[in-house]
């Protein structure tokens, strides 16, 4: 993967040959860097639309798409296609300005939780020092573009659906974000890079595996995916808040959900597992040296399993519980991690000197 | 570092251009379908024509999550500076935690005590 790196060195030079100044280059290069970002978003869409499918069937014993080309990959193409070509049908009675700007908004916020992750060690758009705060507050902006769509369909499942995604999504950000304030203390920097950086001797979820887990939980339900998908639940309100929509808005829902996947696996992988640093200083296996690149989509796959794997095997938790779960249960834990984080490294540091 | 945050701005302007040609792709391509009906264009329900106004006053409940969420936001953004110099501040750091952190559980307990929490 230093070819990309090289390429991207190359582009930026060439940009400053041509007389640009070193700081429209950078711009220059975010816009490159965020096409591939897209590219790599659109490949995953791709690519988990049809893993859903197929791990569904899996776990459910039964048969997923597979007649389309070898493993049903036919069917991808089938899917994009259909979407493409679909009318595009907007409810006479909806607020149709915010009808349209939900979906676009939405995918906006999900490209942007893009820009400040480390992919491998120089292979991140934007390395800003408030990175994992910019991951935050960026992830949480998905909320705003979720009631825009419930509350302008004019419909009462899509209102009913948007209210519960806010109310769900505002609920799971504070475990969420003080799981991370743990992690934030050990490593004392808010940079991505530092912070992979830091777990060159022992990956975070070793010390910190109380807050990995308020993490996933917390993600699982940002992501309004199973079993906390009651913002969309199919039974009783259809789809939730994108009921309305149809055609490549529609599709524009997915994608910006796939996307804010893969932006939490990646996160969890950054934050936790290590980034793009090699499991157990593995650096070279029988002679041939691994990118990290090859490390972070390993371990980001690893991630994306799970939440799949969770989604189709846990059922749909009741609304109440749900709120239950994450103030009185998930709150209290993530607050007691800090503080015996906090006594730990105070301690630790006594140890040491 | 405002380079750093130009590029993140063109990074949303990529997002907001991406999704309109995609847009635009569609548009071409269902471009020969027929004008929807006015019948097709009605609100989804159960095969019903929808009843009553849907916009209206929402579940008191939502809001009072609202309101302690917001209490814990701001906390959150304390703690982050916080978070950060930690290890160079030592035994301050942890007396100042749990000051911090104390206030926080009160007004957590008394949200609790007061109800804010439960799903009526």
């Amino acid at each position: 993967m230093q070819i990309l790196i090289n390429l991207a060195n190359g582009i930026r030079s060439w940009l400053e040959g041509m007389g640009l100044s070193a700081a429209s280059a950078e711009v220059i290069m975010s816009a490159v860097g965020a096409l591939a970002v897209v590219i790599f978003i659109l490949t995953h869409v791709i690519i988990l639309i049809l893993a859903e499918r197929r791990v569904a069937a899996f776990i459910q014993i039964r048969k997923g798409p597979n007649r389309l080309g070898p493993l049903g990959i036919g069917q991808v193409i089938a899917d994009v296609v259909k979407t493409l070509s679909k009318e595009d049908i907007i409810p006479a009675a909806a607020d149709k300005f915010v009808f349209k700007i939900a979906s676009t908004t939405l995918f906006a916020t999900a490209l942007l939780t893009f820009a400040v992750i480390p992919f491998s060690k120089g292979m991140v758009i934007q390395d800003l020092n408030i990175g994992i705060f910019y991951f935050i507050a960026m992830a949480s902006t998905g909320t705003l573009s979720i009631l825009m769509a419930g509350w302008a369909s004019n419909n009462k499942y899509a209102l009913i659906g948007g209210m519960r995604a806010v109310a769900q999504m505002i609920s799971y950000e504070i475990p969420m974000v003080f799981s991370i304030l743990g992690v934030v203390m050990l490593t004392g920097s808010l940079k991505m890079s530092d912070i992979v950086l830091a777990q060159k001797n022992m990956w975070f979820i070793v010390p910190q595996f109380i807050a990995f887990v308020v993490y996933y939980v917390a993600a699982t339900a940002e992501l309004n995916r199973a079993p906390f998908d009651l913002a969309e639940g199919e039974q009783e309100l259809i789809a939730g808040y994108f009921i309305e929509y149809s055609g490549i808005r529609w599709a524009l829902f997915m994608m910006a959900e796939y996307a804010s996947m893969v932006a939490a696996s990646a996160i969890a992988t950054t934050l936790f597992l290590g980034g793009w640093l090699a499991p157990f200083g593995l650096d070279t296996i029988f002679g041939v040296t691994i990118p990290g690149f090859v490390w972070f989509m390993i371990k980001l796959y690893f991630m994306l399993f799970t939440f799949l794997w969770v989604r189709w095997t846990f059922p749909r938790l009741r609304v109440d519980h749900l709120m239950h779960f994450g103030w009185k249960f998930l709150i209290p834990v993530s607050l007691a991690n800090i503080l015996v984080t906090g006594i730990g490294i105070y301690v630790y540091q006594r140890i040491i000197s | 570092m405002l380079t750093s945050y130009a590029g993140v701005g063109v990074i949303f302007l990529v997002g907001i251009i991406f999704p309109l040609i995609l847009l635009g792709v569609s548009a071409i391509l269902h471009s020969n379908h027929k004008k929807p009906t006015p019948t097709k264009l009605l609100t989804y329900e159960c095969g019903l024509e929808t009843e009553g106004d849907t916009w209206i006053q929402f579940k008191l409940s939502y809001f009072m999550y609202a309101l302690v969420f917001v209490a814990f936001d701001v906390e959150t953004i304390f703690l982050y500076p916080w978070a950060i110099k930690f290890q160079s501040l030592g035994l301050f750091a942890i007396v100042e935690m749990f000051i911090f952190i104390t206030i926080l559980l009160l007004g957590y307990w008394y949200a609790w005590k007061e109800g804010a929490l439960e799903w009526i």
